[in-house]
């Protein structure tokens, strides 16, 4: 019998709006670049110390494991404004990236450029922005996707279709039991309404095993190894592939070197591939691989956030109603300037990181949220933002357009 | 004089009254002695102005709100947190060695802080006693019964003092229906305004997206304040959703901070309006008097405003105001749109009428200025001072 591994990661960091004021507004326009190197929302700041503490490390522990296994395969997906910041800030594990790619066994999934929600409030900006990251990943990485990711694995039928008519080979969601219901994440399925597209729906359990709880020592697992994990896995009955995803900075930054989240990934391959039949996979080539077991109806968005699985992290309340719904009715005016630098800035705030800094789920959720945010509360984030959509308008203004 | 701030310690208008009122009173030629909970540094050479703190105080450190608890520095190097109780207890037990001090004529104390220094000092010196009502607790709790410690010490100033001064009519009236005081009591002297003390403004404001927008045609609603019960927001905001129905190029610019920021930014959300209400939290300087300027209209819709400083700043830079009718400003200045703090639908009226007319907005503000300038602490120096004189002639 086979089964493969399906580790899939997830790449991005957005451009932080800074500590932006009405004052700034009409007269700076530089949202995104905190004149402080150690204010909490410096971009500058936090890509050295993610590439610092993450991404190079976690690099260079992968292609070692390329290196010496010749089984092993993963699949990343890293946006257009990460790739940005490290062009600029952090070249060396932007090279780091390219080192694996060019091993020619890990797969660059599709997304928005900007890490964006556009999918839901504008269809055409949304293509124009998968199809910006996908020049952009031409460009970087000499590779073209073949699969999809929604925008924090947003995944509907919807999208599924959108995927299907774009000619993506398969698309990604969260394995959320309302919408598996009595079946396995651990197949390929088809999305419901489509035909060539298959759906690999990731297994949060098994994801979340690595990714959240592996350094929670009150956790009945802990302490996680390779040879625990594996074994876990093969002792699933009826699974073909287990498909682990989760954010790269799973490594490092969530989980902390000392935590030996790395010793676990170095001996991961090695403790997987002793059983007979097990290998990994990229996307591509699980799907290659598999049947799809049935097919998956999602009428109802779900994405990979908190208990509810849904959009209410990024637009569940007023303040991030009125941020999106403020930032896309300028859609329009802003793309009739043909100002690049004016467009850029406003597909910057796009990025679904912004609204998501303004949830106010403090409880249970909450304080994940309060983690990754730079801002001293919800309010700060949203007054920041708002700003900066103020000022997008008064560059409007300059140019005669009123909005 | 018995007073519990002085600029630059004020949390709001208490201190700069006192202050710009005794300026007025000494130019008359009172001799005055006043006296504060803490020791002033700003040189004042008006008055006299003195430390309340017992003898084995050596500093006390002040968090930055007037009414939070204090650091105490004792003379042995010990340091002790008082709250505002404690802090009028030593502020009251003072009194024993600078009552006897001098040589005075009337005691007159500021607002609810000071009454119990102020029995004290009475009954030790059996001077008369003005009491001085910038507010009351009721005003203060926007519109509640309030604290009723806060009611008590009030209660037993009110009815102690020899005479009262309210700084409304407004006032005054609440101090009758709220502890029964008779009206005879009770004498209005107004607060005012020294527009020496009102720096000029630049010629470039610091609102630079608001200027640039009102060039195309939009209009800026200013508020000016604590955000807290007493000054309306919330009613503010139900009315600019109704404003901005009607006139959609309308900003509404809210300045301060207060323990209702969080909500009404919620609130603005929740009423859809967010992309017209921009919230800048506390500001001075010149992002305060440009507030004030960027203006169109100012508007202060207190549920209950003693006086209300804010509005006649308005006009000084430039911006005529809607205000409440429950406010003692509303008294002396005639020429600005006044609206029952609870009609929402006449305060949005009010608004719309102004930024959609701008002839509306210039004459308010050209007859306002007229009155503003006629403004003059020298009025009210006066009355005092003849209330003064009336009580020591009863004494003597």
């Amino acid at each position: 019998m086979s089964r493969a591994i399906v580790l899939y990661l997830h790449v991005h960091q957005p451009f932080r709006v800074r500590q932006y004021s009405i004052f700034d507004a009409g007269v700076n326009h530089d949202y995104f670049f905190a004149q402080d190197y150690e204010d909490r929302t410096s971009n500058e700041r936090i890509a050295h110390k993610v590439a610092e503490k993450s991404y190079i490390p976690t690099n260079q522990a992968l292609l070692e494991l390329l290196n010496n296994h010749p089984e092993f395969r993963l699949s990343l997906s890293i946006t257009g404004t990460v790739i940005e910041q490290l062009e600029m800030w952090a070249p060396e594990a932007l090279q780091s990236f390219k080192d694996l790619v060019a091993t020619g066994r890990v797969e660059i999934v599709g997304e928005t450029y900007h890490h964006s929600l556009a999918f839901y409030y504008s269809r055409e900006e949304f293509e124009r922005q998968v199809q910006m990251h996908r020049e952009k990943v031409q460009h970087v990485f000499g590779v073209t996707p073949q699969i999809f990711r929604g925008t924090e694995l947003a995944y509907d039928n919807d999208i599924a279709y959108w995927a299907d008519k774009a000619g993506y080979k398969g698309i990604l969601a969260e394995g959320w039991d309302p919408v598996l219901g009595w079946r396995s994440p651990n197949h390929v399925y088809r999305p419901a309404y489509t035909d060539n597209i298959r759906l690999l729906m990731k297994n949060y359990r098994l994801s979340d095993d690595i990714a959240f709880r592996f350094s929670d020592q009150n956790w009945a697992g802990w302490p996680l190894t390779a040879d625990k994990f594996s074994r876990w896995l093969n002792e699933t009955p009826d699974s073909t592939n287990f498909n682990l995803f989760m954010d790269y900075e799973t490594f490092g930054e969530h989980q902390w070197d000392d935590s030996g989240i790395f010793d676990f990934l170095r001996h991961l391959p090695q403790e997987w591939l002793k059983g007979e039949g097990n290998s990994f996979m990229t996307i591509s080539e699980a799907i290659d691989a598999f049947d799809a077991q049935d097919f998956i109806d999602a009428p109802h968005t779900t994405t990979w956030a908190d208990s509810e699985r849904d959009l209410s992290a990024w637009v569940g309340n007023n303040m991030q109603q009125q941020a999106i719904h403020a930032l896309y009715d300028l859609e329009s005016s802003i793309l009739s300037t043909g100002d690049f630098n004016l467009i850029e800035d406003w597909r910057r705030l796009q990025s679904s990181d912004h609204v998501y800094y303004m949830c106010t789920k403090w409880f249970n959720d909450g304080d994940i949220h309060a983690y990754f945010s730079p801002y001293e509360n919800p309010y700060d984030a949203f007054i920041a933002y708002m700003n900066a959509y103020h000022d997008l308008k008064f560059r409007l203004a300059e140019k005669g357009i009123e909005v | 004089m018995l007073g519990w701030e002085l600029p630059p310690h004020n949390s709001g208008g208490l201190g700069v009254a006192c202050h710009q009122l005794c300026k007025a009173l000494a130019r008359k030629g009172a001799d005055i002695e006043f006296i504060l909970p803490y020791e002033h540094t700003t040189p004042i050479d008006f008055m006299k102005v003195r430390a309340a703190t017992p003898q084995d105080v050596r500093e006390v450190l002040l968090s930055g709100i007037a009414y939070d608890s204090a650091e105490y520095v004792y003379t042995t190097g010990e340091t002790k947190r008082l709250s505002i109780y404690d802090q009028q207890r030593l502020y009251e037990e003072s009194m024993e060695n600078i009552a006897l001090d001098g040589e005075y004529d009337v005691i007159h104390a500021h607002d609810w802080l000071t009454f119990r220094a102020a029995l004290r000092a009475k009954h030790i010196t059996g001077l008369p006693l003005v009491v001085h009502v910038h507010s009351i607790e009721r005003d203060r709790a926007g519109g509640e019964a309030g604290n009723p410690l806060v009611r008590e010490i009030e209660y037993m100033g009110l009815m102690m003092a020899d005479r009262i001064i309210a700084v409304s009519e407004h006032t005054k009236r609440c101090i009758v229906e709220d502890y029964g005081i008779p009206a005879e009591k009770i004498a209005v002297v107004h607060n005012s305004i020294d527009s020496e003390t009102l720096a000029p403004l630049d010629p470039s404001n610091a609102y630079h997206y608001l200027a640039r927008m009102k060039e195309d045609g939009a209009r800026v609603v200013v508020s000016i304040g604590r955000l807290t019960a007493q000054k309306n927001l919330p009613m503010l905001l139900e009315a600019a959703k109704e404003v901005i129905a009607r006139a959609p190029k309308t900003y509404f610019l809210i300045v301060g901070s207060g323990e209702q920021y969080y909500e009404l930014i919620e609130q603005a959300a929740s009423l859809g309006i967010s992309r017209n209400v921009i919230f800048t939290g506390f500001q001075r300087g010149k992002e305060w008097r440009d507030a004030y300027a960027i203006g169109d209209v100012f508007v202060m819709p207190s549920v209950s405003e003693p006086f209300g400083l804010t509005p006649l700043e308005a006009i000084a830079y430039g911006t005529p105001s809607v205000i409440s009718k429950q406010s003692g400003v509303a008294e002396i200045i005639d020429n600005c749109l006044k609206v029952d703090f609870w009609d929402r639908d006449e305060l949005a009226n009010k608004i719309t009428a102004v930024v959609q007319n701008d002839g509306l907005r210039d004459e308010l503000h050209n007859n306002s200025f007229q009155e503003f300038v006629k403004l003059s602490w020298d009025d009210s120096a006066h009355k005092l001072t003849h209330i003064y004189k009336q009580h020591m002639g009863a004494y003597a």
